[in-house]
Order: C-alpha cells, then sequence, then structure tokens
C-alpha cells in the first residue's frame, strides 16, 4: 500500500514538471547560497588564522611618525641603521632586528618589464618575515657592507620576468640599477591584506641607499621577539629606547610608532569573522526567500491540488493515503533540491576557494542545518495546505474554487 | 481494518433514507437544502433525480454517495447506518461500493485516461498487472479503445466523460452515482453517455442514481424520483418498456 502510495507521489511529481522544478529550484537557492557563503567565510577566517600562526605573533613593527595611516606629521624623523643596531643591543630578548626600506619600481629583464616592491634589507629580513630561500643563497657579508647589485627575487617576480627561462645569474634591472638575481624566495602566497607577498625584489639595504633612495635612511623596522618572550614588555623597551634617542622630553608625543604585528593580524581575524557573519545573514535572508519560493510555489497550487484530493477522496482513497502522497512529494522534492543545492553549492565554493585563494574549508554543520531547514520549509508548505483539503468532505473538496 | 458486514435481512433494497435533512448555515442564514427525505432504491433500478436548481437534488446525491453528511435523519446503505460510521470507513464504503460521474468530470489533469480509470484500483490495492488489463478493458467497454494515453486535455467533453465513467465502473460497483453526467454535453453525446448507461444497467446489473434536469435523459430511467424545495414531490415509474 505504501508502495502504490510513493508511486502516487511520483507519478504527481513527474506529471507537474514545472511545480517540482519551481519547488526544487527554491530549495537549490536556498541551499545553496547559505553553504557557499559560509564556506568561503569560513576558508577566509581559516586562512586569516593560519597567517597569523606563520606569521609568528612575536613580530614588531617600528614605524616613523605618529601613527600609522593618514595625519603623519610633516616632520617625520626617519631612522638611521644605528637605530636598529641599539634596539638589537639595548632591549633585552630581541631575536632579530631587520632594517626596511622599500618603493615600487618598474623592474625589468630583456623585454619584460613588471612592477614590484623593491625592499632594501639585510638577511635579518626573511628570519623576521620567517621566510626561506628556495633556489640560490642569501647576501654574503660583503655584498651587504658594499652595497652590492644583487638580489634576491620573490616567485611572482621571477615567473612574470623569467617565464620559463634560467633566472640564477640572470641580470635584471631596477630604475639605474642593473643587479643579478642570486636567489628565489619559497613562494608564501597572499598575506591577511591580500597581497602578494611573492611580489618582491629584496636588495642589501646599503645597496638601495645609494642607488635608488640616494640617502641614509632607514623607513622602518621589522623586529621579532624571541620566543616565549614578551612582546609587550619589548614594545614597551623599545618605545623607551627610542624617545631617549631621539631626545623627546616628558610633555612630548611619540614621533614613531611600535606596532604589534599580532593585534593587527587579530583585528584582522576579528573583521573577517564579522564579515562571516554578515554573509551568514545574508545567506539565511536568501534561505528564508527561498523558503517563500517555496510556500508561493506550494500554496499557488493548493486550489488545483484541493480538487485533486477531493477526487482521490471522492473514489475511495483514505485521508491518510492522500497526505501520504503528499507528505512523499514534497519530501521528494524537497530532499532532490537540497542534495542539488549542496552539490551545487559544494562545487561553487571549491572553485570560488581556487579564484579568491582562500581554502576551502567544509563546514558540514551548515550543511546540515541549510539542508534540513529547506526541507522542513518544503514539507510543512506541502503538507499543511493538504492536510486542510484532506480533512474536508470530499465534496467540498470538489467545489474548491 | 474494521469491515463492514452487511445485514442480509433485506437484500433488495441498497439504500433507504428516512427523514434525512441537510443545512447549510445557522440561525437566520440557514439554508434549508433537504427538508426530510425518505426515498428507497433497490437492487439493479436506474433511478433518475430531477427538480429544478436548488431543490436539493444534487445535495441528495451527495448524501447519498457519502460525499456529504447530512444534518439530521437515517441512511442505510445496504442495511449499514451510515450516519454512526466513522469518515474511515465512509471512505471504504466508497472505495469498495460506490461508483461517482460528475458533471465537471474531475478527472485528474495532466494525467493520461488510463491512469485516471486505475486510480480507484490503485487505492484498492489491485496489483499492477490485473489493474492495467481491467482499466484497458474497461475504456474499451466505454469506447475509448486507442485514447488510452490521452490526457484529459487532449479529449473531448464527451470522451473525458466517458473517462470517468470507465474510472467510476472500473471497480464494479454497487451503485452508481451520476450528478448531471450530460449536463455540458450536446444531444448526440449525450445519448452515447446514455445508452452506455443503460447499458451498464441492463447487462452488469449496476443500480444507477442519476441526477438530470433534462426531461429527455430522464426517460431513459426507469423510475423518476422529482424533488422540489428539499422534499420528494413526485416518485413514479417511468412508462418507457425496458
Amino acid at each position: 500500500m505504501l508502495w502504490n502510495t510513493v508511486l502516487l507521489a511520483l507519478r504527481e511529481i513527474k506529471r507537474n514538471v514545472m511545480r517540482s522544478v519551481l519547488t526544487i529550484l527554491g530549495i537549490v537557492i536556498g541551499v545553496g547560497a547559505v553553504i557557499t557563503m559560509v564556506t568561503i567565510g569560513g576558508g577566509a577566517t581559516a586562512q586569516v588564522k593560519e597567517q597569523i600562526a606563520s606569521m609568528g605573533s612575536n613580530l614588531l613593527m617600528v614605524t616613523p611618525g605618529k601613527r600609522l595611516g593618514p595625519g603623519q606629521s610633516s616632520n617625520t624623523v626617519l631612522f638611521k641603521v644605528s637605530d636598529g643596531e641599539a634596539i638589537l643591543r639595548d632591549v633585552n630578548s630581541i631575536a632579530a632586528v631587520a632594517p626596511v626600506s622599500s618603493k615600487s619600481i618598474q623592474a625589468v629583464f630583456s623585454n619584460q618589464n613588471w612592477s614590484t616592491q623593491v625592499t632594501g634589507s639585510d638577511n635579518e629580513y626573511f628570519r623576521v618575515t620567517n621566510r626561506s630561500i628556495g633556489k640560490g643563497r642569501p647576501f654574503s657579508d660583503s655584498e651587504l657592507r658594499n652595497g652590492a647589485a644583487v638580489c634576491i627575487v620573490g616567485e611572482t617576480v621571477r615567473k612574470k620576468l623569467f617565464g620559463g627561462q634560467e633566472s640564477l645569474g640572470g641580470n635584471i634591472r631596477l630604475e639605474k640599477l642593473s643587479c643579478q638575481v642570486i636567489g628565489i624566495l619559497e613562494p608564501k602566497g597572499q598575506n591577511t591584506m591580500g597581497m602578494d607577498q611573492d611580489d618582491i625584489v629584496v636588495i642589501p639595504l646599503r645597496t638601495y641607499q645609494r642607488r635608488i633612495s640616494g640617502n641614509q635612511d632607514v623607513a622602518m623596522f621589522q623586529v621579532s621577539v624571541q620566543q616565549g618572550a614578551s612582546t609587550d614588555k619589548a614594545q614597551r623597551d623599545i618605545r623607551l629606547l627610542m624617545r631617549e634617542r631621539r631626545h623627546l622630553s616628558r610633555s612630548d608625543d611619540d614621533n614613531f610608532n611600535v606596532m604589534d604585528m599580532k593585534e593587527i593580524a587579530n583585528m584582522l581575524a576579528g573583521t573577517t569573522q564579522l564579515l562571516t557573519a554578515l554573509l551568514s545573514a545574508v545567506a539565511a535572508v536568501s534561505l528564508l526567500v527561498g523558503g517563500i519560493g517555496i510556500m508561493n510555489i506550494m500554496l499557488v497550487s493548493v486550489t488545483e491540488r484541493t480538487r485533486e484530493i477531493g477526487i482521490r477522496l471522492a473514489i475511495g482513497a483514505f485521508e491518510r493515503e492522500v497526505l501520504m502522497q503528499f507528505l512523499i512529494e514534497a519530501v521528494v522534492l524537497s530532499s532532490f533540491g537540497g542534495l542539488i543545492g549542496i552539490v551545487l553549492s559544494l562545487t561553487a565554493s571549491l572553485w570560488l576557494a581556487g579564484v579568491l585563494r582562500v581554502p576551502f574549508v567544509f563546514n558540514g554543520g551548515i550543511v546540515v542545518i541549510a539542508f534540513l531547514f529547506s526541507a522542513a520549509v518544503g514539507v510543512i508548505f506541502g503538507y499543511f495546505p493538504a492536510l486542510k483539503a484532506a480533512r474536508l468532505d470530499p465534496i467540498e473538496a470538489l467545489r474548491h474554487e | 481494518m474494521n469491515m463492514i458486514a452487511f445485514s442480509q435481512t433485506d437484500i433488495q433494497s441498497v439504500i433507504e433514507l428516512q427523514g434525512v435533512t441537510k443545512i447549510y448555515g445557522t440561525g437566520q442564514a440557514a439554508m434549508h437544502a433537504l427538508r426530510g427525505i425518505d426515498l428507497r432504491i433497490d437492487e439493479g433500478e436506474f433511478v433518475a433525480v430531477m427538480g429544478p436548481s436548488g431543490s436539493g437534488k444534487s445535495t441528495c446525491m451527495n448524501i447519498l454517495g457519502c460525499l456529504d453528511t447530512p444534518t439530521a435523519g437515517v441512511y442505510e446503505f445496504k442495511g449499514i447506518q451510515v450516519g454512526k460510521l466513522d469518515r474511515n470507513q465512509r471512505t471504504r464504503l466508497r472505495r469498495f461500493y460506490l461508483g461517482f460521474v460528475f458533471q465537471g468530470y474531475n478527472l485528474l489533469n495532466r494525467t493520461s485516461a488510463l491512469e485516471n480509470v486505475e486510480l480507484p484500483l490503485i487505492y484498492r490495492g489491485v496489483p499492477a498487472s490485473v489493474r492495467r488489463a481491467r482499466a484497458l478493458k474497461t475504456l474499451e467497454t466505454v469506447g475509448l479503445k486507442g485514447w488510452e494515453s490521452h490526457t484529459p486535455g487532449e479529449l473531448s467533453g464527451g470522451q473525458q466523460q466517458r473517462v470517468a465513467i470507465a474510472r467510476a465502473i472500473v471497480t464494479d460497483p454497487a451503485v452508481l452515482f451520476a450528478d448531471e453526467p450530460t449536463g455540458n454535453l450536446d444531444t448526440a453525446r449525450s445519448r452515447e453517455i446514455m445508452d452506455l448507461l443503460t447499458g451498464l444497467n441492463r447487462d452488469r446489473g449496476i443500480t444507477i442514481v442519476m441526477v438530470t434536469h433534462e426531461p429527455d435523459m430522464a426517460v431513459y430511467a426507469k423510475r423518476v424520483v422529482r424533488f422540489l424545495d428539499g422534499l420528494v414531490e413526485k416518485d413514479e415509474q417511468n412508462g418507457r418498456p425496458t
């Protein structure tokens, strides 16, 4: 008997192609949107967390000027190399200090050119930023001391300039400077702010000062604190040291800034989580809209279906058989739509994750929730109007206009 | 499953109504559709129920067909008091003993003639192969051989009514109820339908109760019951030889 009811339900689904497709579509959209948004959002959050971990929680940035961002006063006093040496020497528990100056420059190799970030620093830079040289070698002491025309390039720069050619030993031109590639950095991908960390050329600081900036200044220091040591204390100590070196009186504000990268990273992580929450809210709305779509289709077809119920009752169907049929129809359509939605959204998420370069993080919870919600909407709005109709006297159901 | 046991005392009577009333609405707005109907229909009869619009003939037939419930009075079907049956038992009565033909055909849309005719058999739990064979044979009986796979939208009014008749008789019902079966048809199609019904009554012994307001159609019946204002006005055997 149940099998017969299943048969009747499937026949009705097949017969009313338009209604079935629209119902399924509503559920596909609802389920698909939620899963895609939450999955991508989750991936972005996971990526930020991963980057915080890879960045290390012990990085400080010392920059001139009052604070990061706009509003820097014009009388900014830049750093000298000696400031970095002083930090390493006078502040406890500092692991490494890297002086960093950089500028966006068009790099040229034969007929290829590529605009990239040229950074002047030393070998400490790789240690502080947690990078390693994949091919080739770091700068030698004499190269650093003498300001030799050598450079270490990131993967993006290598690819853009050299393509398939051998890059080690090649000479690239940076403005007036022609320098030899001695090393390739291990690829690292995007950073928290979405910047390509492989789009970089590193040259010795001395070379940068002489050939590019033409002065003795250092734009900032990146400082890594020893494992297990307090970054807060190091931050405080660096601040006191710099105030002393810059002869600031008690009433003077700092004319430099010591930032904890962890704070920035955490802030970004918070932003990403907020974004995920927002996306989820949008997704919830689309689920609701999908649900309303399903509801409309179901309710619009109620008149026709009420007559159908009347016919079935009149020719001898039990109320429970009619209801079971409608329930099966609703469940089949909802589950089918839900499954399509899941498959589509996971495919879309995988693709989007690739395009947006975020990891694909499968969130089983949201898949289940989205599926159950849509299925519930489909079943409720498919079933309850039918329940009302099936309880009528057959003649009333038949007369329904 | 609670089966219905029929009393054997009065085998002849299929339908017996005693003082059946039907009131729609309450208070001032109450509409008395039936004001106390006494009616007895025996096995093998072909009864035409006539009367002007609003005389209660359709209401009466819906009650007879267990599609509607009376407000008061006793309805016995083969000795069973229908008023004492619950909803499911009344459904069971419809499923196993009654067939319906409606004025508006009431076929399932987008559903082939064959599947429409199979439907009552599905609810009876008849196995698929038997079901199909019976449905095909019944469609042939009503003259629709070759039209099995057509949906109601692809059939003419007369053909749709034949499908509806096939659906009603495929279960070999004890009583066939027809509510203005020719109401939407032209004279020629109406005659065909009436010949079909007459044949079913004569050859298969199916008791037929037919509501109509066309005297031309009523002459096919053996007996004519006239309704007026919710009461039986006249009840007479047709002079027409059978």
